[in-house]
């Protein structure tokens, strides 16, 4: 795919560098807004950012290949991030995992022939009070089991759920 | 006691005044940046991240003369496995945070301020930006705070997922569009900071615990608690209790109330086996340990662990302890950031080993390997990632090595059972 920075993207550029007192500060809230935009982070839009920004690219790659949260290839419409940190472990991580790699038919960081949902196993998410918990795209679903994997996976097929944070 | 920082009915602007809000920061705005100072070093508030420094005197290492932009940041990177205290703070309370803010910019001289918060809290952000828009609007922040002629400007700044981030100096270089890998020390950030200037880095918790010692005075807060822990504490409990979840109690209480009492014991059937008491970073207490101890910064040291983030993780007897540390080395090895080899490699190492042990490959000898890496891993490195790793793995073999040996005798927990497609 390739990506053009728009002139909104562009705008949206300067009101952030503006927060600081170095442009290059802004490059992982433009690399969000990016991905936003995208879905992902192509190799053409690394390119862009660092034109944009008077970067090496170098610097943008080395940014965005440190950081989990950058995705370097396209994902599903659902990006299912199940916590496999200690906590959610006790309480069963390792199970909806199975059970999610049965449901779904693919393995972690694979994405369905569907495009609908890409599966990763992620590292503590904050929540650990309600685990096992999973973040899907910006929202966070928690106190899991397998019945209410399968409620929420049925829900985000028909649309009924979207997944922005509470 | 009544909360200071988890409180009901305070998360919009008119609740929060309505119930006190920002009489703190109006006071503050009158009162001398030294007096302030001086109040926050009297009430014996510590850094509630994880280190426990003394806030005020962090706030005095501000170099009086320093000329050029001062920065206040506020560390709302949280990632310690079993922390979920400031996402809690954050919802529910978040002018707290923006007012405490406000006031220590003023104690520092600071005009401009930055929450980094993790980018996975997204419902966070918002909250967030929602409460500074408020106080914006209300003037409390912004140019010309309060009419006092001192601006603060504050601004939201998301992570993009790295645990070592949560370190100050990487959360610094990260804010600054870059990897996050901690600096060398000093300069401290108090003195050569962000972009250069001074700095003053506090968790979500220690800032939003400002307004109040403002408001009723330093000796107030110095009051509750216990000794050198003064004030309250947000507990994080998680693992097999009856009601998990964010607690605020003063330093000093009983580990038995906390567990018994405030969180209903442990789930009907689940016998307790060992406590992590301040985040997975902490050395582990066993059952017995735990429950003799009090929660606070010396009570915990002298139980050989910490009081770190208030990250409690309950482990009950069905729990490996093997394949705990296991889920712990593969966890830090993915965080290490890979600049001091003694992190990068003993990471590496401990994760293999641990593989190796949990397969039911390993040998008697692994376990010595295991603690003696850890060993040589402490104190070695730039940031404390390398320790915040040694500490489980030491702890674990010392106080459960008969699990060690059991694995490495080849009796071990059942393997996860391979998943058919």
């Amino acid at each position: 795919m390739s990506f053009k920075i728009t002139e909104e993207f562009r705008a949206k550029a300067d009101k952030l560098r503006a927060r600081y007192p170095r442009p290059d500060a802004a490059l992982i809230p433009l690399l969000h807004e990016l991905q936003r935009e995208a879905g992902y982070v192509p190799e053409e839009g690394m390119d862009e950012l660092a034109r944009l920004l008077g970067l090496p690219y170098s610097r943008v790659k080395a940014v965005v290949t440190f950081y989990t949260m950058f995705d370097r290839e396209p994902v599903g419409k659902y990006h299912l991030q199940l916590c496999r940190n200690i906590s959610c472990h006790m309480a069963g991580a390792p199970d909806l995992l199975a059970h999610l790699k049965r449901a779904l038919g693919i393995d972690e960081g694979e994405t369905t022939k569907d495009g609908l949902f890409t599966l990763s196993t992620v590292e503590c998410l904050g929540a650990c009070g309600s685990a096992p918990v999973m973040q899907v795209n910006d929202g966070y679903f928690e106190k899991l089991d397998t019945a209410k994997l399968d409620a929420l996976l049925d829900d985000l097929r028909h649309g009924r759920v979207v997944p922005g944070g509470r | 006691m009544e909360n200071i920082l988890l409180k009901d009915n305070v998360t919009g602007l008119e609740s929060y005044f309505a119930a006190g809000g920002y009489k703190a920061l109006k006071k503050a705005l009158a009162m001398k940046p030294a007096d302030l100072i001086e109040e926050v070093k009297k009430s014996g508030l510590r850094g509630r991240g994880g280190a426990g420094f003394p806030t005020g005197l962090k706030w005095s290492f501000v170099p009086k003369d320093a000329e050029g932009p001062r920065y206040l940041v506020c560390n709302a990177d949280e990632g310690e496995p079993g922390t979920f205290k400031d996402r809690e703070l954050i919802l529910r309370n978040p002018h707290a945070l923006i007012e405490g803010m406000a006031i220590a910019a003023r104690a520092i001289g600071a005009g401009t301020g930055y929450i980094y918060i993790r980018g996975e809290f997204v419902a966070e952000a918002r909250a967030l930006e929602k409460a500074a828009a408020e106080a914006r609007a209300k003037g409390f922040i912004g140019g010309n705070m309060l009419g006092s002629g001192s601006d603060f400007e504050l601004y939201l700044h998301r992570g993009a997922g790295a645990y070592i981030c949560g370190e100050e100096t990487a959360l610094l270089e990260s804010l600054e569009g870059f990897k996050g890998q901690p600096r060398l020390k000093p300069p401290f950030p108090a003195v050569k900071g962000l972009f250069g200037g001074p700095t003053v880095i506090n968790n979500v918790e220690t800032l939003a615990s400002v307004p109040a010692i403002i408001d009723k005075g330093g000796a107030w807060y110095a009051a509750i608690g216990a000794g050198k822990s003064t004030g309250t504490k947000l507990f994080c409990v998680s693992g097999p209790v009856n009601k998990p979840g964010v607690y605020e109690l003063p330093l000093g209480a009983a580990f038995r109330e906390l567990l018994e009492k405030t969180c209903g014991g442990l789930k009907p059937g689940k016998k307790l086996k060992a406590v992590i008491p301040g985040g997975s970073s902490t050395p582990v207490l066993t059952a017995e340990e735990a429950w003799a101890v009090k929660l606070d910064y010396e009570s915990l040291a002298a139980a050989g662990s910490m009081l770190g983030s208030g990250g409690v993780i309950v482990i009950d007897e069905s729990q490996c302890m093997v394949k705990l540390l296991q889920v712990l080395a593969r966890f830090y090895h993915h965080e290490s950031c890979g600049q001091c080899t003694p992190c990068r490699e003993g990471c590496g190492w401990i994760e293999k080993i641990m593989d190796r042990l949990e397969s039911g490959k390993g040998s008697p000898k692994d376990i010595d390997t295991l603690y003696s890496v850890a060993e040589g891993m402490t104190g070695r490195t730039i940031c404390p990632l390398a320790d915040a790793m040694a500490m489980p793995v030491m702890s674990f073999v010392k106080k459960f090595r008969s699990e060690f040996e059991a694995h490495a005798a080849g009796k071990c927990c059942p393997p996860e059972a391979p998943v058919k497609h």
